[in-house]
């Protein structure tokens, strides 16, 4: 078992999901709540023991008094966020994404979304953006909650994203989910005509040959694979960002698909119940049949390592988008 | 250390071995952070008193057949707490000492987080923190279902994972059911993710909290190996099939045992620079030494 090899850094913590030659921006999340709370003295902010994990220590520093630290206790603290919006503030409450999801569900649902409170979650490490194993990975987080009525979904692509989102959540009645990208953020959507906006689909890039839809850190991806595809193989693809998960852009997104363009989804989910199947039922209930080719995580439990080793290995990475439009284009009707 | 381990009835040889293994442990620990750069090498060794006590005198197990049905089990809740199990296990005999080199590297069976899937020894997969206690409640009602409440099952748990409901509905749980054939051991470092523990979720009074839940309560000084043992045979002498579970209140020092890391700021996740860790090896050895005299 042993390596004669150098052994393989796993950074299982700190991986950034930065490019190389992406400009990023440190926690845009904790800089755009403390701004914002800077000009609503409704705005508080919770955590469960992941204040330095999740940006919030940015807030936490900037309005101590606003601040509260719930301990790791993530039932607690969504339930304690909904007694707080339940009397008129608007908290954030962070955690990582498996936690908000997997475990605090239920508060979630029957404190915050059934009474329509203004409770928004804000969870670290969506998909697969850890190398430190199913404990930590929240694959499925979308899958588990696109089912809860009344929950609205952000899967911000960037540091752009999250900076717009925060303002337009606390803005919104109801309880929000957003899947935070944290530490060093990537800045790519301000190279591009794109402005955020709650519940639509964003025509990023424009293309001819191909188009993808995206949402989150796949569509950071996305727009790589598509410079890279148009330099170095003439191919022209179409980025559609959907940076509002749940409600779902159906018109947008079916309008963008219903051409003969070589069409993907890429998500930082697992193929099952995320972005993929929102847009296979879109499609079908306009029945509009087309092949639409799914970049996303498997229906598995994925490994411990190296990030960037996984997102290569599971087909994240930018190459990887690259080579599956290369294929879909000399193949376009297999599927995977 | 002598004559204290005379007065309390300890044989001083198996002190001596237990001692050697928590040198063995400790080093296991420097040399995983080592070849990963990285680790929670603060906790692994702060607990490695513990766990040599457990894996390499109390724990009734087969290191070379981990899946032996007859044996003891030992629940790792705390799966960031892996590497110092994974020291454990190779100063047991379960895995290959060199296997400690590729901890958390691509392709190893020593992922950061410790999990049942990828390691032999390892009983659970731990990571999500307050899960452990409430797994042991239902090995220890199966193994007794089964005629098997000799079998003990251990659960090492943080003082973060007090926070955690669940960790309190597995305690009263337990106790209802009259488990005395569960060991529970709380790693009380002080510490958590976003600083001190005190300052996050206050934690006094555990030994009240715990025996208002109906445990057997002992709190003793988790690096001074002689208590460690001396609790472990407490807990294990009354350990019976119906009777009150066990909790062993373990009060550590981060780092304990490597004076430049002990020296560090409070943080759940250490850093170590490259060129400290060779020290930090001489640190544990010359310490060793020392004490052995
Ligand atoms: C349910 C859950 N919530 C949050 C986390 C993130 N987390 C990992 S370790 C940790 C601190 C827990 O306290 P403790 O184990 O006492 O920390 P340590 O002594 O190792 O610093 C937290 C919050 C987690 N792993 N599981
Ligand atoms: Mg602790």
């Amino acid at each position: 078992m042993t390596t004669t090899s150098p052994v393989k850094r796993s950074a299982a913590m700190i991986a950034s999901i930065a490019d190389p030659g992406v400009p990023t921006t440190p926690a845009p999340f904790g800089h755009a709540l403390a701004d914002l709370a800077a000009r609503d003295d409704r705005i508080v902010g919770l955590t469960a023991d992941l204040s330095k994990y999740t940006d919030m220590h940015v807030f936490a520093a900037a309005h101590p008094d606003r601040y509260f630290e719930m301990g790791m206790a993530e039932q607690l603290m969504v339930g304690a966020a909904a007694g707080m919006a339940a009397v008129g503030l608007i908290p954030f409450a962070t955690t990582y994404s498996v936690f908000a999801t997997r475990r605090a569900y239920d508060f979630l649902c029957l404190d915050a979304a059934e009474p329509g409170l203004n409770v928004n979650v804000v969870a670290a490490l969506p998909g697969l953006t850890t190398g430190y194993g199913p404990s930590h990975q929240a694959t499925e987080d979308v899958a588990i909650l696109r089912g809860m009525p009344d929950l609205t979904i952000f899967d911000p692509a960037d540091a752009v994203d999250v900076e717009a989102i925060v303002p337009a959540a606390a803005a919104l009645d109801g309880p929000t989910y957003t899947r935070l990208l944290r530490g060093q953020v990537p800045r790519i959507l301000d190279r591009y005509d794109y402005t955020f906006e709650v519940g639509k689909a964003k025509v990023v890039r424009p293309g001819d040959d191909v188009v993808i839809v995206s949402s989150g850190l796949m569509t950071m991806r996305a727009l790589l694979a598509a410079e890279k595809l148009s330099e170095e193989h003439g191919v022209e693809t179409s980025v559609v960002h959907c940076a509002t998960l749940k409600p779902f852009d159906e018109e947008t997104v079916v309008a963008q698909l219903d051409t003969d363009r070589l069409a993907l989804t890429a998500e930082n989910h697992t193929v099952v119940g995320g972005l993929f199947e929102a847009v296979a039922g879109a499609l079908v209930k306009r029945g509009v049949g087309k092949r639409v080719h799914p970049i996303g995580l498997p229906d598995a439990f994925l490994d411990a390592g190296a990030l960037p080793t996984l997102h290569e290995k599971y087909g994240l990475s930018t190459d990887a988008v690259v080579a599956r439009v290369l294929n879909g284009l000399r193949r376009p009707h297999s599927y995977s | 250390m002598a004559a204290v381990t005379q007065e309390l009835g300890l044989d001083a040889a198996r002190t001596r071995r237990v001692a050697d293994s928590a040198f063995e442990i400790r080093m296991g620990v420097l040399e995983q952070g080592e070849a990963q750069g990285e680790g929670y090498v603060g906790q692994a060794l702060g607990i490695a008193d513990v766990l040599a006590a457990v894996y390499c005198d109390k724990l009734r197990h087969r290191p070379e057949d981990p899946d032996w049905d007859g044996r003891d089990r030992f629940l790792l809740s705390i799966g960031h707490y892996a590497l110092a199990s994974y020291a454990a296990l190779a100063a047991a005999g379960v895995i290959p000492r060199a296997e400690l080199q590729t901890y958390a590297a691509d392709g190893s069976r020593l992922p950061m987080s410790g999990m049942k899937t990828y390691t032999p020894g390892m009983e659970i997969s731990g990571g999500s923190l307050g899960h452990g206690l409430g797994q042991a409640v239902g090995m220890a009602l199966g193994l007794r279902l089964q005629g098997r409440a000799d079998q003990l099952v251990y659960n090492l748990l943080s003082d973060g994972e007090l926070n955690e409901g669940s960790t309190w509905e597995a305690a009263m749980s337990a106790a209802h059911w009259n488990l005395g054939n569960l060991v529970a051991l709380v790693d009380l470092n002080g510490l958590q993710a976003d600083g001190r523990t005190d300052d996050i979720l206050r934690m006094d009074a555990q030994e009240d909290r715990w025996s208002s839940f109906g445990w057997h309560v002992q709190r003793i000084d988790g690096n001074d190996l002689e208590a460690v043992l001396t609790a472990l045979d407490v807990a294990t002498d009354q350990a019976v099939a119906h009777g009150r579970p066990h909790v062993i209140l373990c009060d550590t020092v981060l780092a304990k045992g490597v004076p430049i890391l002990e020296a560090k700021d409070k943080l759940h996740f250490l850093r170590v620079a490259a060129e400290e860790w060779p020290t930090a090896k001489e640190q544990l050895t010359a310490g060793y030494e020392e004490n052995s005299r």
